[in-house]
């Protein structure tokens, strides 16, 4: 496994930056400029770099879609949100149109801000791809069909020309796929969602997102330290403040970013991921939770210390 | 493998119509269990009578996620009777944690326990200041 690039990082609904919120970005910008020239593009580059990400940067807006680069040739993907549209793109950019390809989708549940962009992705209709559907959940399928059927969606399946195949992935066992050991957790969700766990080449990522954390359940902790057991990056949902989780926002369905650390701590975790933004959150509250994040996390730390990051669009992290 | 249990030290002591709760040391996954009984208890004791609870945190250098679920099924239960729940005295420590976490949303904050009792009750707070003024033993 060689690195993890993500494609879409917000949960429930894509979001794009304003009129309103670019201009408040180039505002500080130039107060921060505070009238000097450059004199290349290079010291401008090293000026931004200089400025806070929420200045200079976003996290962007589409939903849910992580690829891991686990070197085989073969692409492998987690979930099919708004930013699977992007990495069609890029993948066909960078092949062209008739390279065949091979794409490994790794489902976590099929809701909709998981499943909106399969219909954008430009690979799946070009003959020569093979696009291989992965997930725990035995009406897959089904519900990937059903967003595309009349009245939701212009054209069906029909319309794809890639080879489309679909493989049910119990937990509780260990698959192999595209060079990789695969483990499926059970997560609680509305109508179930599942984390994953890929071991290849000495590294293991986790991918778990819309999974709610019920603090009084030890059993259910247990189960998710030792999926989590010595990975050395852990995609973790923290859509919500720890209060929010356990109060108002209880059985909607995700976690917090306290519990990730709490958990990814106890699981002697090396990375842990902040993902599945909350769609309300601008750029600085984002940059915000992270440094919230990171200093609880400092101290919580009765051991080795976790890296914490937050997911954007576009971001890579090398393993 | 399964965390072993720890204990935790707690007392409370009635002022009135305010219940003051003091846990004492770490509240972690070890403790959270003791914790709980003990939270538990003491609104188990005042249920039925108009008592608001102060959390006194002064002796609390540490809370984890799980000890604050603990504090939301207090605040929980106290607001359905309804009644006030307050917390004080936290440690900077503590503090932060309550502000990453929001739970400064949900319970109020008072910098000390006097503030805190002031804010609930100002009957408790000359029961409180009296006791304050009495000797030890």
């Amino acid at each position: 496994m060689k690195r993890v690039r993500f494609w879409g990082t917000r949960g429930s609904l894509p979001v794009a930056l304003t009129t309103t919120g670019v201009r408040a970005k180039v505002a500080a910008a130039l107060r921060a400029a505070a009238g000097r020239h450059f004199g290349s593009d290079d010291e401008l580059a090293g000026f931004l770099d200089g400025l806070p990400p929420h200045v200079s940067g976003t996290y962007g807006g589409h939903t849910s879609c992580v690829e891991i680069d686990n070197g085989s040739g073969e692409y492998v993907l987690c979930d099919l949100g708004s930013g699977v549209r992007p990495f069609g793109q890029a993948v066909v950019a960078r092949h062209g149109p008739a390279s065949a390809q091979t794409f490994h989708v790794f489902m976590s549940h099929v809701h909709w801000d998981h499943i909106m962009g399969l219909p954008f992705f430009t690979p799946a209709y070009l003959p020569c791809n093979h696009v291989r559907f992965y997930g725990g959940h035995a009406d897959l399928e089904a519900a990937l069909r059903r967003q595309q059927e009349p009245p939701s969606f212009p054209v069906d399946f029909s319309i794809f020309g890639a080879r489309l195949e679909f493989a049910h992935l119990p937990p509780g066992v260990t698959h192999h796929v595209a060079g990789m050991a695969v483990e499926l957790l059970l997560q609680r969700h509305a109508g179930d969602s599942y984390g994953y766990r890929f071991t290849c080449g000495g590294r293991t990522v986790v991918y778990s997102t819309d999974s709610e954390h019920k603090l009084d359940d030890r059993a259910e902790a247990e189960r998710f330290v030792e999926f989590f057991r010595g990975a050395d990056l852990v995609i973790f949902d923290a859509m919500y403040s720890l209060a929010e989780s356990i109060s108002v926002k209880a059985d909607w369905g995700h976690s917090s970013n306290l519990v990730g650390v709490d958990l990814c701590h106890t699981a002697g975790v090396r990375t842990l991921c902040l993902f599945h933004h909350e769609p309300v959150h601008g750029d600085e509250a984002l940059g915000n939770i992270l440094a919230e994040t990171r200093r609880y996390e400092e101290i919580s730390r009765t051991g080795a210390p976790l890296q914490v990051l937050a997911a954007y669009d576009g971001m890579e992290i090398e393993l | 493998m399964p965390m072993a249990r720890a204990t935790l030290e707690f007392s409370s002591q009635r002022f009135l119509d305010v219940v003051i709760a003091s846990p004492q040391g770490r509240i972690d996954q070890s403790s959270v269990e003791a914790f709980q009984q003990s939270l538990m208890r003491v609104l188990d004791d005042i249920d039925g009578h108009p008592a608001a609870l102060l959390l006194d945190l002064t002796g609390v250098d540490y809370i984890s996620s799980v000890g604050l679920r603990v504090v939301m099924v207090a605040a929980r239960r106290m607001k359905t009777r309804p009644a006030r729940i307050a917390a004080a005295g936290l440690q900077p420590v503590v503090r932060e944690i309550f502000e990453i976490s929001r739970f400064h949303h949900v319970v109020e904050v008072f910098a000390g326990l006097r503030d805190g009792v002031q804010a609930l009750s100002p009957k408790a707070l000359e029961a409180y200041d009296a006791a304050a003024r009495r000797p030890g033993p």
